[in-house]
């Protein structure tokens, strides 16, 4: 891999360079053992600095609003500071002037620790994410594990938040989210084995790095598993088309209706730091992560890996702002009846497909070949396997029956509507 | 979900309602659940009683009119108009031909921006996440703009009088109407290119809330509820009032009555009021918009029932007159409270998920339900 990205300190298209001095010459004066315990300091706070929290306030709150109010018809923030900027800042000392409540009858230790475990999950998914070829703070061999095993942790949370509360709305919501979890972890994680098998390796820089240089992204190869893995992440996280554990016209709030002050705002604000996790993972996997075609030499990695997560965030905000909720069943079934099968046919076909190409001795053109294939695959299966699961909208009546007087009941063999009959 | 083989469960009764953000308003569902399966629905009501019905015996007739405003205060012009028509129908009073035009323009245009309404918290309910709801409402703002360069009054107009409407148009009125006419159906088709293709919506709300015709008819519901069992019911058609059987205009029926019936129906309804005003203000003939009435109104000793087609279904207004300058008895049908009925029969059975959305297919105004 060749990088136009030298050494130096002050080269900030690779920050790992600063932190590296920084680390030398604290390991000149400091005792022994000081550096390991600086160096994922560093790596933290430089990633919450430059990524997470810009990240959080300007795109997950501000510009989540306010793409929203724009697809609503309305402006969103534009009070607060020059464009509204600020509103999300004026927001989180709102809630920290808020008092916190404890209703009496709820379990105040579990109560007081959800959302403590709720929060550290989301800072810790940040530690596998490369941010560049060097920049990762723990480049461990298997971190597609490390991600999906911690990234499951923040479900357990809710149900705490959930079960503490002694709140009916917050136990339907605890159960919802379980419930939901068990089912989408299964097509989440066959989506992502697809990828495995066919980059041949767990770690996130390696599969960055596959990308690279087969200059081909994993979404092409295999936009079925991207598919689902969207859809899979949307419903963990809460999303609104499947984020019936927080369905505020059913349930209130779901597992935070007892919740406020800054005990509420961590969740709120961890959620779209879960959001941001899976967005930069998913942008990662199957985005390139870093590496965009050559460009990487120029710009700054991170920056490009900042922008496709902010664009894969954008999925998130638009499906928010346009689909209504499915039903808690429904939800179940779709992960059960329709993401598994299709996610274990996916890696059915990716297992065949690396078959072919390892005979072919890893020819860079059989790539485009799979992935112009893989494309069309993808829209026949989730089409046919639709139609076979009974999805047949030519069916469906979009408009109403129409007659001329009032005279009582129609029986349905009279008057066909526009749209057919039932 | 009962099969033995499960986990034994216990029901346990959970309060949608009167805080909920579902209910529209203080209404509360008491609703026993099995699991996420309601097994039984109790509705409580009454937190928004305010004793309509009695202090209207207090007041003479015009000074009843803003009551009626406040009774479904989505719907004010509506309210009014069947008042007034019970008042009229008791004291034998003739409408001039333009006052009756306009009354049906306002009608219609308080139909639309009820709709709005209706369609936009049902979508709400659904969990389309405030975008529907802030459409509709943006167009509905449209309307009440009219409203309140007509009467003064955005939400409680009181533009209606016995006799006729308060005061007559304004120049800029007709242009007005007509702009926001031409906007609206362009509307109405985004709604349902947004909605009714939408396969999510779709699965939340057909089967969702069955009322069969027979037990729509059985429990009286009225208006798009009882369209969308597939019943051909409306009292414009049926008993017309206002001259509009001079109008052209089809009545939309549903299939099997479920949630995405009902839905269909209103924005179908939406067009076809649409068509009535247009109708309507092709042929707005001059002349005065009110008879004169004496201040003190004292209606001959009798009683009137008047029926509109409300937004909701059919609203009734019923008003016993012994000579004095008030009446001896006041009382109201109102839509939504009849159409209520069918609640449990809806809910029983379904999801709580289902009993949102079925009861956000109702269409409630609790202001109307507890008077």
């Amino acid at each position: 891999m060749q990088f136009l990205v030298t050494s130096n300190w002050y080269d900030i298209r690779d920050l790992s360079n600063l932190s590296r001095l920084i680390l030398e010459s604290v390991d000149k004066v400091a005792p022994f053992g000081v550096v390991y315990v600086l160096a994922p300091l560093i790596g933290f706070v430089a990633s919450f600095l430059i990524f997470v929290l810009p990240s959080q306030l300007i795109v997950g709150v501000y510009g989540e609003r306010k793409i929203i109010g724009r697809m609503q018809s309305r402006y969103g923030p534009n009070r607060v500071g020059p464009f509204g900027l600020l509103q999300p800042i004026a927001d989180a000392i709102k809630l920290m002037q808020k008092e916190a409540l404890t209703p009496t009858i709820s379990d105040r230790a579990v109560m007081w620790i959800a959302p403590v475990i709720f929060v550290a999950p989301a800072v810790m998914v940040f530690a596998v994410i490369p941010f560049g070829p060097r920049m990762v703070i723990a480049d461990i061999p298997v971190s597609i594990l490390y991600y999906m095993a911690i990234s499951s942790i923040p479900v357990l949370a809710a149900f705490m938040a959930g079960w503490s509360h002694n709140n009916k709305y917050s136990l339907f919501g605890s159960i919802r989210i379980v419930a939901m979890t068990i089912s989408y972890e299964v097509p989440l994680v066959l989506a992502l084995l697809g990828v495995v098998v066919f980059t041949h390796t767990l770690n996130l820089n390696e599969m960055v790095g596959w990308q690279k240089h087969f200059d081909i992204w994993v979404i092409a190869l295999q936009p079925l598993a991207f598919v689902i893995y969207f859809i899979a992440v949307s419903a963990e996280l809460n999303r609104t088309p499947t984020d019936i554990a927080e369905a505020e016209s059913e349930i209130v709030a779901g597992y935070l209706t007892e919740y406020s002050g800054m005990k509420w705002g961590l969740f709120y604000g961890m959620d779209i730091g879960y959001a941001l996790a899976a967005s930069a993972f998913g942008a990662t996997v199957f985005l390139g992560g870093w590496s965009f075609f050559g460009l990487d030499k120029w710009i700054p990695t991170w920056l490009i890996i900042i922008a496709k997560t902010h664009a894969f965030y954008f999925l998130f905000i638009w499906t928010r702002g346009t689909l209504p909720r499915l039903r808690s069943d429904q939800l179940m079934a779709f992960a059960w009846k329709f993401m598994l099968p299709i996610a274990l046919l996916n890696l059915f076909v990716m297992a065949t497909e690396r078959m072919i190409w390892k005979e072919a001795d890893f020819e860079q053109a059989y790539l485009y070949v799979f992935a112009v294939v893989n494309i069309l695959f993808s829209i026949a299966v989730v089409y046919f396997w639709a139609r076979f699961l009974g999805y047949k909208p030519e069916n469906t009546p979009t408009k109403p029956r129409m007659v001329r007087d009032a005279r009582g009941y129609v029986p349905l063999s009279e008057l066909p509507g526009e749209g057919g009959r039932h | 979900m009962t099969s033995p083989n499960v986990v034994p469960s216990e029901p346990f009764v959970i309060n949608i309602g009167p805080q909920h953000p579902s209910t529209h308003g203080v209404f509360r569902i008491r609703a026993t659940v099995d699991g996420e399966k309601v097994v039984e629905a109790e509705m409580v009501m009454g937190y928004l009683h305010r004793s309509m019905e009695k202090l209207a015996e207090e007041r003479t007739y015009t000074q009843n009119i803003p009551f009626t405003d406040r009774t479904d205060y989505l719907a004010s012009m509506s309210n009014n108009l069947g008042y007034c028509l019970a008042v009229e129908k008791l004291a034998g009073i003739e409408v001039p031909a333009r006052g009756d035009a306009i009354r049906v323009i306002m009608a219609e245009l308080q139909r639309l921006a009820s709709h709005c309404m209706a369609v936009g918290a049902f979508t709400n309910d659904t969990g389309a996440w405030q975008t529907p709801v802030m459409w509709t409402f943006r167009e509905r703002e449209k309307i009440l703009d009219i409203f309140e360069m007509t009467s003064g009054a955005r939400l409680t107009c009181n533009y209606m009088r016995i006799g006729g409407v308060a005061f007559d148009l304004r120049p800029e009125f007709e242009p007005a109407v007509r702009k926001v006419l031409k906007e609206f159906t362009p509307f109405i088709d985004d709604m349902a290119a947004l909605l009714v293709e939408n396969e999510i919506f779709l699965a939340r709300t057909r089967g969702v809330g069955v009322l069969s015709a027979e037990m729509a008819a059985n429990s009286s519901v009225a208006g798009p509820m009882l369209r969308g069992s597939g019943i051909a019911w409306d009292i414009r058609k049926a008993d017309p009032y206002c001259g509009y059987e001079k109008y052209d205009f089809e009545i939309p029926i549903g299939y099997q009555g479920d949630s995405f019936d009902r839905f269909i129906v209103r924005l179908e309804e939406m067009r076809q009021s649409v068509k009535i005003i247009q109708q309507a203000l092709d042929g707005l003939p001059g002349g005065p918009h009110s008879t004169q009435v004496p201040l003190a109104l004292r209606p001959p000793a009798g009683e009137a029932y008047a029926r509109i087609e409300g937004p909701r279904g059919e609203l009734g207004y019923y008003v016993i007159s012994d000579e004095g300058p008030s009446p001896y008895r006041f009382h109201i049908r109102p839509p939504s409270f009849i159409n209520l009925s069918a609640l449990r029969e809806m809910t029983v059975g379904g999801t709580v998920a289902d009993a949102i959305v079925v009861l956000g297919s109702i269409d409630i105004v609790v202001g109307e339900i507890d008077r």
